[in-house]
């Protein structure tokens, strides 16, 4: 099985850590990972945004970047939807505009291979129990591209309800949108603070000591709202806890 | 050029990219929903709980005892005064006319105004939605026109069970002939406009009394 | 606040002014969280739920892709059932004809349903220019009447005022109404729906003239319909003489059929109800009690529909209209004349364009016009729960008005043109919608006509319009990253560069950045990314 890690360009710039235990994670269960070094980014800051001409380059790089791969896994819910929703729709929508299929096909290639992180545990690999261990209070927000555009449903909690030592507390609201939504947090910062500050709000009631989840870029978010207020919670991406075993705590 | 045919003329532009063959029938149309089989009597007792849900009164009689459940009625109300559309059985009003209440026909010269001195109105229905809590009026004998069962504070609305229960809003379009007026009443006049405080009886009757007429 | 939506502030600042109201906040938070729980609870009934949804997009979908058929159709229909309809190419034409019609009566003082529609051309406004004064019976409308305020919720309108607000309008502005407000009127929410009860009752017994919306109209049969709670829809349907209905062209549905589709979707995802108190359906003008044993006849539904048809399709040749004008009677003076007119003698149908034959010409855009108004999509969205409906600027708040207003009235304004970019793009309003518009997709898509420009249609005429101003640093900067995301060496030595500067990064931002700083600390830059961590551990070679 040729498994290549698309690590995204928040995790590269930013969260090199999440990356580096998905690699680890993957190899403690038999993986072999590969990290192609031509991938940069999705595009979804710049689809997203209104730019979907400068994001056809880059939907273009990231199919040549996984070409010949059998599996790409991704530690962020929203960057498998982008490529697995929007790149389609980029390619659909450049041969509508009379440029050829050469995108839309490129696309269609690599969509059906795309999986994020906890995706790959559950339905390839077959595993919630991944022999983690991490023993703290945790609780899990479901972030929302995970949530509606992948269907992600119950695997991440699946896989936490399997880690040793790990307490999970209910999260009230945890379907509820946390603010982020790329440009949004700055275009519309007084309602996306709102949103945070609600979010970081229902976290610290659960009393948890970390808060979970599949996406690093609304962790930023959370992260940096939590931080901001001085609390003590920390943020996690789930790859962390996966990838953690007794010796780490030892 | 008239707006008629700007309008019509702009939709046509805006559609060109259906292809100049495609029929309306070529869009397909998935989905939909099977009608529902309940049994007649599960259909009733879904009616009457689904109608008690949305807080009409419900009463379940025999003919025999509808004319005394009528006259009951009206007599816990005070009321004095019954509109009766054409068409209604004489015999549903008979025991509340004997007790004194006075029948006023559905006169098509009344005015609003007199409408609403009258306190009570009896109807029966077109048919009975199990599913949804409804009853639907048609206009058809027993029914009258719309405003008799809007403008009086407290309507009694008679549903012969099963003949006029069906399961499914489909299966109620499928009997309703969409050329006469139609009403579809599930429960009394309501609002939540308020903090989304439910609070019946704003502008319909205050009060719906549904009997469902068994056996 | 003043009942206008000219010279609205852009989405941002607007929605910021109502971040910072707390009052405002409680009453939308308590709102559209009691309102969502209770939809999910009524959609769970219905099992086949999806399947429901999936078939009302593809009727919708049907409907828009052949709406000249269903126009010309439901145009037959209405006049051979004995309605008129006239045609709106914009809300300049629509007020005009229905100004002229409520003249043609004498009336001053006309009654009116609750109706998007007519506050999106500000029908209220024009006919007071007039000297017609037009009295909302919606018992929201009615408080948003009072209050010289705006609609905040397409089904709620006065969702942002709670109840002692309430009180305080009903006892100040009564008055200058009609009937005042009884003495020492509480806040409690039966009192108050009384006090509208009593107000409204004198003017819906001597109303000669209203004017409403609708929910749907049927193109087989001309059949209208008029989905409400209160019975003040009803009390305008049936006890005036003129019945005035505008409806905007994307309300019809192909055949009596479809209806039942929407009518089990659309009460249960608006009030979460399994229906709504009243539904009124008519066709045409009132019916005599004769035709109405005429009909009586007929053995089956199918059967009446067969002669609407048969009548529709004679009344729709050349010349047989005038005929059923002057040569025959109509059901309505058939009706006057046996003194047995179940509801208004004169049916007007007015159909309005006003921007949505524009959107129907946007292959992405066009299915924010199979929207059912249910607000489904404003009760779950994060964005509308905090920012309200009036930063929207529209009749049509929320998710909804975010992507249909932006397309009725082009993105000129810098309200309109902010309006895409009102969402986090959650897709919790794409998840909810029971005709399953994909709100994002949309959203995105006319955030691309903001950010990039391109060609649009306005009044039906294709145009160019070219990137907004206000995003020009926006657009430099897309690029810029751009061109570094498609060259790995570049986005290598640019992390390389923030990695080195790392313990000089300012813990907030000046500039645009305050905006994230102000409320969030900023991640700290790792010393080394992962690129470089995998070229290092993995001994591979520099990427490119």
């Amino acid at each position: 099985m040729r498994v290549a890690l698309f690590v995204t360009c928040v995790n590269d710039t930013l969260f090199p850590r999440t990356g580096r235990a998905v690699v680890r994670l993957l190899e403690r269960l038999g993986v072999e990972v590969d990290f192609p070094p031509a991938q940069t980014c999705c595009g979804q800051p710049q689809y997203n945004s209104g730019y979907r001409h400068q994001a056809e380059p880059l939907v273009r790089r990231h199919a040549a970047a996984f070409d010949g791969y059998d599996h790409v896994v991704t530690p962020s819910a929203s960057c498998a939807a982008m490529v697995r929703d929007n790149h389609p729709r980029i390619g659909a929508r450049a041969a509508a505009e009379g440029r050829g299929r050469a995108l839309a096909d490129a696309a269609a290639a690599s969509l059906p291979r795309t999986y994020e992180l906890t995706e790959f545990l559950v339905d390839v690999l077959g595993v919630t129990d991944v022999g983690a261990y991490y023993p703290h209070t945790v609780t899990y927000h479901p972030t929302c591209h995970g949530l509606r555009v992948l269907g992600l449903g119950d695997r991440p909690r699946r896989l936490l309800e399997h880690v040793g030592g790990l307490v999970l507390r209910e999260l009230e609201g945890a379907e509820e949108c946390c603010g982020f939504g790329g440009t949004f947090a700055v275009r519309n910062a007084a309602v996306s603070a709102a949103m945070g500050a609600d979010k970081a709000r229902r976290i610290r009631a659960t009393g948890a000591g970390a808060v979970c989840m599949v996406d690093n870029s609304c962790l930023m978010h959370i992260g940096g709202t939590l931080a901001r207020l001085g609390s003590p919670v920390r943020p996690v991406h789930i790859a962390e806890i996966l990838a953690s075993t007794e010796e780490d705590v030892r | 050029m008239s707006d008629r045919d700007t309008v019509l003329g702009r939709v046509r532009r805006a559609l060109a990219d259906v292809p100049r063959e495609e029929r309306p029938e070529d869009v397909p149309v998935t989905g939909g929903r099977p009608d529902g089989a309940r049994a007649p009597d599960a259909a009733a007792d879904l009616l009457a709980r689904n109608l008690a849900d949305y807080r009409a009164l419900v009463h379940r009689v025999s003919p025999a005892r509808l004319p005394v459940l009528v006259a009951g009625l009206l007599a816990a109300r005070g009321a004095r005064t019954l509109l009766v559309p054409e068409g209604l059985p004489e015999r549903w009003p008979a025991a509340a006319a004997a007790a004194g209440v006075r029948l006023c026909p559905d006169d098509p010269r009344a005015t609003p105004v007199e409408l609403d001195a009258v306190d009570s109105v009896l109807t029966g229905c077109a048919v009975a939605v199990a599913e949804t809590g409804t009853v639907v009026l048609d206009g058809g004998p027993g029914q009258g026109r719309r405003r008799i069962t809007l403008v009086p504070d407290h309507h009694i609305c008679v549903v012969r069970v099963p003949g006029q229960v069906v399961d499914s809003v489909p299966s109620a379009l499928e009997r309703l002939d969409p050329t006469r007026p139609l009403t579809w009443i599930s429960g009394p006049s309501a609002t939540s406009d308020i903090e989304l405080d439910r609070v019946e009886g704003v502008h319909g009757p205050r009060t719906l009394e549904v009997v469902l007429l068994e056996g | 606040m003043s009942g206008t939506y000219l010279g609205m502030p852009s989405f941002p600042r607007a929605a910021a002014a109502a971040t910072r109201d707390g009052t405002l906040r409680g009453n939308l938070r308590h709102a559209t969280h009691t309102i969502r729980d209770k939809r999910a609870r009524a959609v769970a009934e219905l099992a086949d739920w999806p399947r429901l949804r999936a078939a009302a997009a593809a009727i919708k979908e049907r409907t828009l892709r052949h709406l000249d058929h269903y126009l010309v159709q439901t145009e037959a229909a209405v006049t051979a059932a004995g309605g008129t309809v006239h045609w709106a190419a914009d809300a300049a034409e629509a007020n005009r004809i229905v100004t002229r019609l409520v003249r043609a009566t004498g009336e001053t003082e006309v009654l009116k349903v609750k109706s998007m529609t007519t506050q999106e051309i500000g029908l209220n406004e024009a006919l007071g220019r007039a000297g017609i004064t037009a009295c909302e019976t919606d018992l929201a409308e009615l408080i948003v009447q009072l209050g010289e305020d705006r609609p905040s919720h397409i089904l709620v309108p006065a969702i942002h005022r709670n109840r002692a607000e309430i009180r305080d309008i009903f006892r100040a502005r009564m008055a200058d109404w009609g009937r005042p407000a009884p003495d020492g009127l509480g806040d409690n929410p039966t009192e108050l729906a009384e006090a509208a009860r009593l107000h409204l009752r004198e003017k819906f017994l001597r109303a000669k003239v209203a004017i409403s919306g609708a929910n749907f109209m049927v193109a087989e049969t001309g059949t209208l319909v008029v989905v409400e709670s209160e019975g003040n829809g009803r009390m305008c349907l049936t006890l005036p003489e003129t019945l005035i209905s505008v409806v905007g062209i994307e309300k019809v549905v192909p055949t009596w059929r479809d209806l039942g589709v929407f009518l089990q979707l659309l009460p249960r995802s608006s009030t979460a109800e399994r229906m709504n108190p009243y539904t009124s359906m008519w066709t045409g003008t009132a019916e005599t009690a004769e035709t109405a044993e005429t009909a009586e006849t007929a053995e089956t539904a199918a059967e009446a529909r067969a002669a609407a048809e048969a009548r529709a399709a004679a009344e729709a040749r050349p010349g047989a209209r005038a005929g059923t004008r002057t040569g025959t009677e109509t059901r309505a003076e058939a009706g006057a004349r046996a003194g047995g007119a179940d509801g208004p003698r004169a049916f007007h149908l007015v159909l309005l364009d006003n921007g949505r034959t524009d959107t129907l010409a946007d292959t992405v855009g066009r299915q924010a016009l199979r929207c059912i108004r249910c607000s489904a999509c404003l009760n779950v969205c994060p964005v509308y729960e905090r920012a309200g409906g009036h930063a929207y600027g529209s009749p049509y708040p929320g998710p909804i008005g975010a992507i249909l207003t932006p397309q009725l009235r082009g993105t000129e304004s810098e309200l309109d043109a902010s309006l895409p970019f009102a969402s986090s793009l959650c897709g919790a309003c794409y998840e909810v919608c029971p005709v399953a518009i994909d709100i994002p997709e949309v959203l995105v898509h006319l955030r691309e006509r903001v950010a990039e420009g391109g060609i649009v249609t306005r009044g039906g005429k294709k145009a160019v319009i070219r990137p907004a101003r206000g995003h020009a640093a926006e657009r430099a900067a897309m690029r810029a990253a751009r061109w570094t995301l498609d060259h790995p060496a570049a986005l290598r030595t640019a992390q390389r560069i923030a990695s080195r500067t790392r313990r000089l990064h300012p813990r907030r931002l000046p500039g645009p950045g305050r905006a994230w700083t102000g409320t969030r600390a900023l991640p700290e830059v790792p010393p080394e990314s992962f690129r470089d961590w995998w070229a290092r551990t993995r001994g591979q070679g520099s990427p490119e």
